[in-house]
């Protein structure tokens, strides 16, 4: 494997649309449960437990070689809110552009073919991850530190936040986003045991409430 | 020096410095409109369409601070049906949008090229922002960089990469001139100083056929673009 190729993946800069998209950050900022550092590091934290863990398994699952197409429907069935659905298969075709440039690979060419609308972003993810010849637990890092790193990017620029308290609270989620990463890894080596059920489920109501909600505003900085 | 790939672009999957897509079919041409809040983006691009869209297929793509707004005004007044333009959200970054990850961009772009196959032109705005924006060549063909006098008759010695090297600079509100003090003709020294034989509009977009020379140079190269086509 290939560290850069990690760090490339899990860039920020990586140019795969995440920018536009605050993770849900901007409606729990409108509805005041996000206002300052404590309650972005909560918001992080509830995402990357809830939300990230289920993303991250997908992504390990996809890096593992299941079936993208079995995790494409997993995906679905993993998120009931049609808002959210529409946006990780938005991003699923912008990280599938960045991906297919980036570290090209027939798995890519193939689900790129079969899903022309765009497959869920956290399977694209874990497909590029292969491609660069990396692990499922690597795909799985990357996922988790996103759904925690995303969200933290949008309050800097949504509240005025001090970067520097942002990046302070990425670092106090390490030890977790690794946890994370780590369980969601453990899940997709099951699946070819138990099947496609063994990968992480765990939701987050609110979240998809005010996704839905989201999608409706007429004015909005973020496209989620 | 810098040598190429043997093969040239041998993984390209954007697609945009080609006239053709991947089928084999002609694409439009992507001109990208920049330059600072309220220096006449949307105006611009409202009477290009008003002026080009007898000749020409047409879409607009915008990238709104706030989303939405700059597509509605365009909406209001009709200058093209709804279906022919689209409004890409930016997160607060309307640079990055155009320019860093232009992933977004591209996907109306080609949303657009394929729901109204042939399409001649997407006009692509960005959002208001800075001189240091400007339009990555994988996302537009050619761009125009918008200012008016009204905000500083020395922002063409200023610089900055928009001013610099836009393909056109469009200098709009020259009516306005006399009222806030600025000097066109320093203006149009400080633009020769900065863009050397790029070429420069003066005009004002609210008089009868202002955008009349604009949309002169749009059509130029959508000419040599379906020249370049046709080969």
């Amino acid at each position: 494997m290939s560290r850069a190729a990690l760090l490339l993946l899990a860039d920020g800069r990586f140019p795969a649309g995440g920018h536009a998209h605050s993770g849900g950050v901007e409606a729990a900022i409108a509805h005041q449960a996000v206002h300052d550092t404590d309650s972005l590091e909560a918001f992080c934290r509830g995402r990357l437990h809830t939300t990230g863990l289920t993303m991250a398994g997908l992504a390990a699952a996809a890096a593992a070689g299941v079936d993208p197409l079995l995790l494409d429907d997993a995906a679905d069935a993993r998120t009931p809110a049609p808002a959210l659905r529409a946006v990780a298969r938005r991003l699923g075709r912008q990280m599938m552009r960045a991906a297919r440039a980036t570290f090209p690979s027939e798995d890519l060419e193939r689900l790129a073919a079969e899903r022309p609308q765009g497959a869920h972003q956290p399977l694209v993810l874990g497909l590029a991850a292969r491609a660069a010849g990396l692990t499922p637990l690597d795909a799985a890092h990357a996922a988790a530190y996103e759904n925690a790193g995303g969200p933290a990017t949008a309050a800097v620029r949504l509240l005025s936040l001090d970067p520097l308290d942002a990046s302070g609270l990425l670092a106090r989620l390490s030890s977790e986003t690794d946890a994370v990463a780590t369980a969601a890894a453990q899940a997709a080596d099951r699946v070819a045991a138990e099947g496609i059920d063994a990968l992480p489920s765990a939701s987050s109501p609110l979240l998809d409430i005010t996704g839905e909600q989201h999608a409706a505003w007429s004015v909005r900085l973020f496209a989620s | 020096m810098h040598l190429d790939h043997p093969v040239t672009m041998p993984q390209r999957h954007t697609h945009s410095a080609e006239p053709l897509s991947a089928d084999g079919t002609r694409r439009a041409l992507r001109v990208g409109l920049g330059g600072p809040v309220g220096s006449g983006k949307t105006a611009s691009v409202a009477a290009l369409c008003r002026t080009l869209r007898e000749s020409w297929s047409i879409a607009v793509v915008t990238n709104d601070i706030y989303t939405r707004e700059d597509a509605e005004y365009l909406l209001r007044e009709a200058v093209l049906p709804p279906e022919r333009i689209t409004a890409v959200e930016t997160g607060a970054c309307p640079h990055t949008a155009i320019r860093d990850d232009i992933s977004a961009n591209l996907e109306a772009v080609e949303h657009l090229e394929e729901t109204l196959h042939p399409l001649d032109l997407v006009l692509v705005e960005s959002g208001g922002d800075n001189l240091t924006a400007t339009f990555s060549k994988g996302l537009v063909d050619v761009q125009v960089f918008v200012i008016d006098v009204s905000s500083g008759d020395d922002i063409p010695r200023k610089g900055g990469p928009g001013i610099t090297t836009a393909d056109l600079l469009l200098v709009n509100k020259t009516d306005l001139a006399p009222h806030v003090g600025a000097d066109l003709a320093t203006m149009a020294d400080d633009a020769k100083r900065q863009r050397g034989d790029l070429p420069v509009i003066f005009t004002s977009l609210t008089s009868d056929d202002g955008i009349r020379e604009v949309a002169d140079w749009v059509t130029a190269h959508l000419t040599e673009w379906h020249a370049k086509a046709a080969v």
